[in-house]
């Protein structure tokens, strides 16, 4: 059997399908928010940051913990959910989805903001006298001007959402086609000492993630030449 | 028309101070603000536009800018203003840059050909040299026709020769469109060729001299 066909590759799909969700919901909450924190003078601003970049820090099984408690049917929103809508969060692909959201959240977030941050100030103000309110501001003059940026917050997140595991473990268990994402699967071969097949989906991953991160720099390499801050 | 009464804290050259101004321009006027630097030129012009708060009072014509009550927005004052550094949209052509302010295509066309860009109209900003790119931040700070234009330092940048013929081409819009213009400057030469007034800033404070006063301010120094 070929290399290819011994693979299971249910767990693939459901982790691209996963980031895919996380990254498109990611998206539309953090480009305001980073927006937001970027033309914001607030003494508030640090700690906003510091509530962003948590997830950086602590470690994926305090996050999961904490998402299991609030998912949970014992927590007053699983509860509610669960009496009033009938959905069950702890342990579905939905639950997943809004587990990553916070997961990856700083990994959206803090491309954009330095983008923003890097603008040239007056070019944003050129917008505002020339009659533009914020909204257009944000969406026809600084988005388009931070491109490396918004590659970089888009694939960066779609990857490190693919590549977690132990809020996924924590929050999604380990149900085939539902929650076994492909980092689940591999621990899953581990355990039964299927190394060989092990080996198989931990190359496939590492394939993947090295070649998001060539793709990520290449494209910031060739940008940087077409607007000659690299010779 | 333009009557200033502000005042706002700065840390300029000597520390921190409070920057006064108290003054009054007439329509038509073509005001040059000179002074050392950190003194709180820039500041006078960012404050008038709306891009920083101070305290105090502010009317244009009848309209009122700032008083203890309200601010009007950025948006509202339609002040056109030149940076040093240009600030072009950097995404879009010469020619989207001034409809981005305005879709006004005949307007557009009278400055680019009054700026003598027509041939680069289509350019990606990034592309043109300094003295191109303030070309374009001018006809841009044009487009929706406003009654007082800014300038910090417009020519700054550029080297001698360019200079001459860009001030000769902001005296022609400065008439054209019957503006009131401020401008911050660093050379005397062009203060004598484009000034109607001259606002000297020292210690903070704004003290408007004859411009037969210009040599013997400079020289002192």
């Amino acid at each position: 059997m070929a290399w290819w066909q011994q693979i299971e590759w249910s767990p693939f799909v459901l982790s691209f399908k996963l980031a895919g969700v996380t990254v498109a919901i990611l998206f539309v909450i953090a480009i305001p928010f980073a927006w937001r924190l970027s033309q914001s003078r607030s003494r508030f601003k640090p700690l906003l940051e510091a509530m962003t970049a948590l997830p950086i820090v602590l470690p994926p099984s305090v996050l999961g913990f904490y998402m299991l408690m609030l998912l949970s049917h014992n927590s007053a929103l699983g509860h509610f959910l669960e009496e009033s809508f009938n959905i069950k969060l702890a342990f579905s692909f939905t639950g997943l989805v809004i587990a990553s959201c916070f997961y990856s959240f700083p990994f959206m977030v803090q491309p954009l903001q330095s983008g923003f941050e890097s603008l040239n100030r007056h070019m944003i103000e050129a917008s505002y006298l020339a009659g533009k309110n914020m909204h257009t501001t944000l969406l026809k003059v600084a988005l388009p001007n931070i491109k490396p940026s918004l590659i970089t917050a888009l694939i960066i997140s779609f990857a490190h959402t693919v590549g977690e595991f132990g809020v996924v473990l924590m929050v999604g268990g380990n149900i085939p086609d539902k929650t076994r994402v492909a980092s689940v699967a591999i621990y899953d071969l581990v355990e039964v000492m299927d190394y060989d097949k092990a080996n198989l989906y931990a190359g496939v991953l590492l394939l993947f993630s090295f070649s998001v991160l060539v793709s990520v720099y290449w494209f910031n390499y060739r940008h940087k030449i077409r607007v000659g801050t690299v010779l | 028309m333009l009557r200033i009464d502000v005042q706002k804290p700065i840390h300029g050259s000597s520390g921190y101070m409070t920057l006064f101004v108290n003054q009054q321009v007439d329509k038509g006027d073509f005001v040059v603000i000179m002074g050392e630097s950190g003194a709180g030129k820039s500041t006078l012009l960012r404050i008038i536009a709306g891009l920083e708060e101070a305290k105090g009072k502010m009317t244009m014509g009848n309209a009122v800018w700032q008083d203890a009550h309200k601010r009007l927005p950025i948006q509202q004052r339609n002040v056109g203003f030149v940076f040093q550094d240009y600030a072009l949209f950097d995404n879009m052509s010469v020619k989207e840059n001034l409809l981005f302010v305005n879709a006004d295509v005949p307007l557009a066309e009278e400055l680019l050909e009054m700026m003598e860009i027509t041939q680069i109209a289509q350019r990606n900003v990034t592309t043109l040299s300094g003295g191109q790119k303030q070309r374009v931040a001018l006809a841009r700070a044009l487009m929706r026709r406003p009654k007082l234009l800014l300038m910090d330092e417009p020519l700054s940048a550029l080297d001698p020769r360019i200079r001459r013929k860009l001030s000769r081409q902001i005296l022609a819009l400065h008439e054209r469109f019957g503006m009131t213009t401020l401008m911050v400057s660093h050379d005397v030469t062009e203060a004598k060729a484009m000034a109607t007034r001259l606002w000297f800033v020292e210690s903070a404070e704004v003290h408007e001299y004859p411009l037969s006063m210009l040599d013997a301010l400079y020289e002192e120094e």
